[in-house]
């Protein structure tokens, strides 16, 4: 595992794509192809089955660092990563072997057929004879994720490098329901076969946020459309099947049973672009909604009652077995139409109808109405563009709402972890009710990294008390917080529960008795919620 | 009995004494661990303070009235003993002994246990209650030993010269940037010094500790006059225009944070290098022990966590407010200059 290592350093001490990109095409020159593989596989977050759990984990490091179990949890919580504190707080190894990386996942999956006393044994002798980064990185196997800063899109450029294959090509094999233990790198990579996989979606086109209609031209240039809150999801009917994958190339088929039925009615060979809504009586319902059947893998009965789903179709990206990216937008919507035209009523699909404008004025009325209609805002797309791959410039838009916000003050500071494990970040705020404070929402993101420095500084030294890991501080600081949206929740104290709250500003000009009040909340909760 | 030393909202006060020890409001004694800045303050009517630390304190804080004391050179203030002994932290930085009626207190200031080379040894001292720092009081934290840390830095800095790009290093002003300074190979290329450290390093060898050369950084210095240079500057002045003349180059920092991979990424550095002028886990136990007190105050770092292991390893443990910050990696240093 040395040369994974070397190439997870080479990653991990660059900001810079460059040099990011050389280190791996070098690697997927020189590893062997079953560790190439495994590479990407794990870049892109397909990581192989947890088989030991993470309480087992901490447990044996704990005890072979001689560290009592709060000591261990108090460290974790400082470095943010389970794996790299246990390569942290072990003691040096004193053995060493260097296998592949295929090699030490053979070896997890087989720890995962022993008994508890084995497996330990099998962890510990592992830990013992891998140095640091090595250890850090078998450990990352065991519990989850590699996010370390390589992107689809570089993983792609490498392997074009490596390859002398097209970056798109590349892109489109790469995605899809494979696993280094059903596919290999000849089959996936090399061999040349666009019907390997009929769940493969296409890449998700993203759009920048608008930042002016100076450079657009002609409104008649352009369809708009709400910016359904939703999840984004890719319908695929291809041989029979039909499957439903998000944009964080999950596979939600499974997860949505009510889609099975447009098997009937759809034409094989037909892939949507849409948003999967949470829908009933022909209106869209609110994220809280959905929020129910996110995360489920399987769907009670009575939940597909309460809250039903569609899929509200933006465009249509294959028609007839056929990819019509390149066709332009406004010829592949009349198709689509003509489609959803012999869907029934009962089906869950509709299709998101264009919003009608002559000028941008008033395009930016109905932007006003998008809360109306539980829409975030308005995509702008242009009538004459093809269907790009990832987040691209120039033919669409996305104009979102602008957040509800809050003016409310900050009662407790906690530090964050990880990239973060110094400074202050994580703070709870309040409103005001009478001569009391009432906590409603935490944040953590918004402030420079010089304002997190500056609160930082100011927590260390007011702090009034101590719970834990969290400090209470002295009301004095105002900020404006900004959110999504806001929901009724008696889980908590001010019976209100926000969505995505961030810190917009830190409002040094305002004083404390110039907070919004519970009233305040209360009154935005009747109005939004 | 009562306490040799108490903890106050102006710093650690000695009442047997009338004096504070590292105060951070203006008192009229005032005794001196080392010279940074959170430590050496500005106001106090008199200073008291090792031989080795007044240099730099004259250098920062300008006219003050400042006294000077010798290691193990005891002193009678009221009725208190005092003494100075080696903290091992930077060049002249010390613990001070406080011995009231037979009770023996100790305050740590900052210090750490491995020998650096430039600094004067940490050595232990036997007393009663025993008053910590714990910046790094948590078992992630382990140092490189200086001989590996010394090859990484060497290693980074000819790979860097042979490729034709300037090796910036981060790191503090007093102490760490000398420390570096004296472990580097100068063979490999000419060294280049931001104005901060420069400063610093004048007023060191002023005082007798050796140095190798070392150029400060003016307008007309580049990598076009100096190719393949080592460049020494505040972590401050990372990522600004003055850092831009060196051309291509590649940024590290010299830190304890070094240990975790987050606050790396966070500073986006290219490489970090793990050393600090602070103790790691195991030297803060180490040097508890040593002292064989059984009383031990934590002043700053990660207190909590701390007092509660020391608790269970049957310290009679206790954290104390204070306005030290340790090795902050966040807090801008220009008091360093």
């Amino acid at each position: 595992m040395k040369d994974f290592a070397t190439l997870f350093t080479r990653i991990d001490e660059s900001t810079k794509t460059t040099v990011k990109t050389a280190a791996l095409a070098d690697y997927f020159q020189t590893a062997t192809p079953e560790d190439r593989l495994w590479t990407i596989a794990l870049f892109a977050g397909r990581r192989p089955k947890r088989t030991i759990t993470a309480t087992r984990l901490r447990a044996w490091a704990a005890e072979v660092a001689g560290l009592p179990d709060w000591l261990f949890e108090e460290s974790y919580s400082i470095v943010g990563d389970l794996a790299e504190t246990i390569a942290l707080v072990l003691p040096p190894a004193t053995e060493s072997q260097d296998q592949t990386l295929a090699h030490w996942i053979g070896y997890i999956k087989t720890l995962s057929t022993l008994e508890d006393d084995d497996r330990k044994a099998g962890i510990l002798t592992a830990w013992n004879s891998l140095p640091n980064t090595e250890r850090f990185l078998f450990t990352k196997l065991l519990t989850g994720g590699f996010r370390i800063g390589v992107s689809a899109k570089l993983i792609t450029r490498a392997l074009a490098k490596a390859t002398g294959q097209d970056e798109p090509q590349l892109t489109h094999k790469l995605m899809g329901n494979w696993t280094p233990d059903t596919t290999t790198w000849e089959a996936l990579i090399e061999a040349d076969d666009p019907t390997a996989d009929l769940s493969r979606p296409y890449p998700f086109y993203l759009a920048y946020g608008l930042d002016g209609f100076d450079d657009l031209g002609p409104p008649t240039d352009w369809n708009a459309e709400r910016k359904w809150d939703g999840i984004r999801g890719q319908l695929i009917i291809r041989g029979g099947e039909h499957h439903l994958w998000s944009r964080g190339e999950d596979l939600m088929t499974d997860r949505f049973p009510e889609f099975a039925q447009l098997r009937d009615y759809l034409p094989d060979g037909t892939v949507i672009d849409g948003e999967v809504l949470a829908f009933a009586n022909e209106t869209p319902l609110s994220f809280n909604a959905l929020q129910k059947r996110i995360g489920r893998k399987t769907v009670p009965k009575k939940l597909l009652t309460e809250a039903p789903v569609i899929l509200m179709a933006y465009d249509l990206l294959e028609h007839q077995g056929h990819d019509i990216r390149e066709t332009p937008l406004k010829d592949r919507r009349d198709i689509l139409q003509t489609l959803i035209t012999y869907v029934p009523k009962t089906a869950p699909l509709r299709l998101s109808v264009s919003v009608p404008f002559q000028t941008w004025d008033d395009l930016s009325t109905a932007r006003d109405q998008s809360r109306e209609f539980n829409a975030e805002g308005l995509m702008l797309k242009r009538r004459d563009s093809p269907y790009l791959a990832g987040r691209k410039r120039g033919d669409w838009w996305k104009w979102k709402i602008d957040p509800l916000t809050i003016d409310a003050v900050m009662i407790y500071a906690q530090a964050g972890h990880g990239r973060r494990a110094n400074l202050f970040t994580d703070y709870t705020f309040a409103v005001r009710h009478g001569n009391d404070l009432v906590p409603f929402t935490k944040a953590y993101s918004g402030l420079t990294d010089k304002e997190f420095r500056e609160i930082t500084a100011w927590v260390r030294k007011n702090t009034l008390q101590r719970f834990g890991p969290v400090r209470q501080v002295p009301p004095e600081h105002v900020f404006e917080i900004a959110f999504e949206g806001i929901q009724e929740s008696p889980r908590h104290k001010s019976g209100v529960a926000l969505r995505f709250p961030r810190m917009l500003r830190w409002r040094r000009d305002k004083p404390v008795d110039e907070a919004n009040t519970l009233d305040d909340l209360k009154e935005l909760l009747a109005t939004y919620g | 009995m009562a306490d040799v030393l108490t903890f106050t909202d102006r710093g650690i006060y000695c009442p047997a004494g009338d004096f504070y020890i590292d105060p951070w409001k203006p008192v009229d004694r005032a005794l001196i661990t080392h010279g940074h800045s959170d430590h050496a303050r500005n106001g106090m009517g008199h200073y008291l303070a090792t031989i080795g630390t007044a240099p730099v304190m004259r250098h920062r804080l300008g006219e003050i009235t400042l006294e000077t004391i010798a290691y193990g050179q005891e002193r009678q203030i009221g009725d208190a003993r005092v003494s100075f002994h080696p903290a091992g932290h930077v060049p002249g930085s010390a613990q001070i002994r406080v011995a009231v009626k037979g009770q023996v207190w100790v305050v740590s200031g900052d210090y750490k246990t491995v020998a650096d080379g430039l600094s004067e040894p940490f050595e232990p001292v036997t007393c009663h209650a025993f008053i910590t720092e714990c910046t790094f009081g948590l078992p992630i934290f382990k140092w490189t030993p200086e001989d590996i840390l010394t090859q990484q830095i060497n290693d980074w800095w000819a790979a860097n010269a042979a490729a034709g790009r300037t090796s910036i290093l981060g790191a503090y002003a007093l102490g760490k940037a000398q420390r570096l300074l004296t472990t580097v190979n100068p063979d490999i290329g000419p060294i280049l010094t931001h104005g901060a450290i420069e400063n610093t390093n004048a007023v060191l060898r002023g005082q007798g500790v050796s140095l190798p050369d070392t150029t400060l950084v003016t307008r007309e210095i580049t990598h076009k006059t100096h190719p393949g240079a080592l460049v020494l500057a505040t972590p401050s002045a990372l990522g600004t225009t003055w850092a831009r003349r060196f051309g291509p180059s590649s940024t590290a920092f010299a830190s304890g944070w070094m240990a975790l991979r987050g606050v790396r990424r966070r500073r986006a550095a290219d490489r970090g290098f793990i050393v600090s002028d602070h103790a790691d886990w195991e030297g803060l136990n180490t040097a508890i022990k040593a002292t064989g007190a059984t009383k031990i105050f934590a002043t700053h770092g990660y207190t909590s966590a701390f007092q509660k292991w020391l608790t269970s390893q049957g310290y009679d443990a206790h954290i104390v407010s204070t306005d030290y910050q340790g090795e902050g990696f966040d807090q801008a240093d220009e008091a360093e200059a």
